[in-house]
């Protein structure tokens, strides 16, 4: 079963300990300037953002279907069993369709490196193959970031909403999005406010559908137009054989008439 | 040898220093440096020109090889050879650009060994890399002609149905999976460009691409070698292109229609003018230019008609990559100059190459450069006008 993290942003106390309990786990530099930097980037994966006296944060979504793994050329990103989307970073050709296909524009690119890296948020994957919970979940003093099965902190996340229908927006972003996503978010406002996208443009088809409608057909096409193909060629090519025969034919006979 | 400044052999100097200086910054400082890509634009000028439009314009290499070895178009025999040659040096010079747009393009091989047949872009990659080789099987007989060794070119002609079938196989995928690439993007690239029939416009462009660039290079190097061009040969062309653009324009307004978007392109907007210039250029001017006869039958009138359908698919190419995201972004993004004088100096390259390559190989048919070029005009205006006018009517 797949593990995931659900963020309830009206627990969140917003003091980024998951911001800095992140760089650490990815040996990243943290300091009061990038905890000040209110955008993730090749440095700073997840972020908490503050509006009014409001929190959000802002992660890899970890995508049940996710669009960077199945754009990526060689391979390199990948969807583990356990749920983490990771990157193999010595597949990598750096290409960067990933960044583009990714719906919340999560893959970040080390710009400045002349041997660059995709960086994002790859949800520990060691740490919870160990069965342990991920850095930032580990960190949170509020529960805030919550680790589990997916399936229980859907419920769980159902429970919260029922239980207190005034606080929450009817929703859990991250359910349906895309096929559903591996970070589960809950919130007083809509999400889309922090620059998630909105359900209504991303939709709920995985986005690898929109390309593997085409793709699954490269397979077929492949030998049908060939030979349609050769055909075409063969039949071009008699007409001319043929042609030229009785060019020959004629010239023979015209050669002996006379 | 003393070799004579020109003009243009000038702009070529400037335009390599530039160049170098551009490569030396990108390969020691990184793409930050660069360009003006970001996380926000991973893709920039050089996916949207570079590949993008490199690829389409050298298109005429498989439209032409099946005109003439499917549908058995005999006239236009004499462009088979310079087409080729445009394509292969097109798809040469869009790895090099590819070269310079990958962050770790020393590692382009893991393309052979790490495949997700997933990915759009394994497809291309390996497509783009089986025809450069089919293209290279079909460039070689003019070498080896060059150098008078039959042999070799009689093993080639044994192998040609294969070459051809595989041209024009391997052109159909990945001009249209070039297409297929933005997909994904639903929610990011603008509606005027984002359509579920992404890859049969790209490939539908790519065949009117083709038959322009073919009238747009072999007027060029005639110029450029001065001699008179076959005026049958670009006429047959001019008229396939026009074809070409009526069934790319239908396909455009069809899906418009079909998507419902026919009252929102009309609106002036951002988006909207650069739909504009696309459309205008693409389709409105050159249809109405090859409209006319007289046109269809003047080297220049197809000249221009040809080159403006060119900017006007370069602008979609453009409007697909990099304006079509603008508004998702929320700000513009301007190529830095280093970007635009990397593409200069590949497009420069290409310029060079073909000119030696013409120059030194028996490219162009041989008996054409015999003839004083004033009499051939001549011989042309009398025999062959009225006889083509007839052929060339509606």
């Amino acid at each position: 079963m797949s593990k995931a993290l659900l963020y309830d942003a009206t627990m969140c106390i917003g003091c980024k300990q998951c911001e800095q309990a992140c760089a650490k786990q990815n040996n990243l530099r943290y300091d009061d300037a990038v905890a000040a930097e209110p955008v993730q980037s090749e440095h700073k994966f997840t972020v908490v953002l503050t509006k009014d006296d409001k929190f959000m944060r802002r992660l890899c979504m970890h995508c049940e279907k996710p669009a960077c793994a199945s754009v990526c050329p060689v391979g390199a990103l990948h969807k583990t069993k356990e749920g983490p989307v990771v990157y193999d970073v010595w597949k990598c050709i750096g290409c960067r369709y990933c960044m583009v296909a990714c719906a919340f524009g999560q893959p970040k690119y080390e710009w400045q490196s002349l041997n660059p890296r995709v960086r994002k948020c790859i949800m520990c994957p060691d740490r919870v193959k160990a069965g342990q919970q991920t850095a930032c979940a580990e960190i949170c003093p509020t529960g805030a970031t919550k680790f589990g099965d997916r399936d229980d902190l859907i419920k769980e996340a159902q429970e919260r909403i029922r239980q207190n229908p005034s606080t929450y927006v009817p929703r859990i972003y991250g359910l349906h999005e895309v096929g559903g996503t591996c970070v589960l978010i809950l919130s007083s406002v809509n999400v889309e406010e922090y620059g998630y996208p909105a359900t209504a443009k991303i939709g709920e088809t995985p986005m690898p559908e929109y390309t593997g409608r085409v793709m699954e057909r490269v397979p077929d096409f492949i030998p049908v137009w060939s030979l349609v193909l050769g055909g075409i060629y063969w039949i071009s090519h008699r007409r001319n054989e043929v042609a030229e025969a009785e060019a020959e034919e004629r010239k023979e006979k015209n050669g002996s008439s006379r | 040898m003393k070799i004579k400044l020109t003009f243009w052999r000038g702009v070529f100097a400037v335009i390599m220093v530039a160049g170098l200086y551009s490569s030396y910054v990108r390969y020691l400082k990184g793409l930050g440096a660069i360009s003006n890509m970001s996380d926000q634009f991973p893709w920039g000028f050089w996916i949207g020109f570079d590949c993008l439009c490199g690829v389409m314009l050298a298109a005429g290499g498989f439209c032409i090889v099946g005109a003439v070895y499917l549908f058995n178009v005999e006239s236009l025999h004499s462009v088979l050879r310079p087409a080729i040659l445009t394509s292969f040096l097109g798809y040469l010079l869009f790895i090099v650009g590819l070269l310079f747009d990958l962050g770790r393009p020393w590692y382009i091989w893991h393309q052979l060994i790490y495949m997700n047949p997933h990915s759009v872009m394994f497809e291309v990659g390996m497509c783009v890399m089986t025809y450069t080789t089919v293209l290279f099987f079909e460039f070689l007989p003019s070498v080896f002609e060059r150098f008078h060794l039959q042999a070799p070119i009689r093993w080639i002609k044994k192998i040609y149905p294969v070459l051809i079938v595989l041209a024009i196989l391997l052109s159909t995928l990945h001009q249209s999976s070039l297409g297929s690439l933005y997909l994904i993007m639903p929610a990011k690239l603008h509606p005027f460009w984002y359509s579920p029939a992404l890859p049969f416009f790209f490939f539908a462009s790519a065949v009117a691409v083709g038959l322009a660039m073919t009238i747009f290079e072999s007027t060029q190097s005639s110029r450029a070698l001065g001699r008179q061009l076959e005026l049958g040969v670009l006429v047959t062309l001019g008229g396939a292109l026009l074809v070409a653009l009526w069934v790319n324009a239908l396909l455009r307004f069809e899906d418009y229609w079909h998507r419902g978007l026919l009252g929102q392109i009309v609106k002036p907007g951002y988006e909207a003018y650069f739909l504009w210039a696309e459309l205008l250029m693409a389709f409105v001017i050159p249809i109405t230019l090859l409209s006319f006869k007289k046109v269809r039958l003047s080297p220049n009138g197809l000249y221009w008609a040809s080159v403006i359908s060119l900017l006007g698919f370069i602008t979609n190419r453009l409007n697909v990559s990099l304006i079509g995201f603008e508004t998702y972004v929320g700000h513009h993004y301007v190529p830095k100059w280093t970007e635009f004088s990397v593409t200069l100096m590949i497009i420069a390259m290409g310029f060079f190459l073909f000119a030696v390559a013409v120059k030194y190989l028996p490219i162009f048919p041989k008996e054409e450069l015999a003839v004083e070029p004033r009499l051939r005009a001549e011989m042309v205006r009398v025999d062959a006008v009225p006889a083509l006018a007839e052929n060339a009517g509606d």
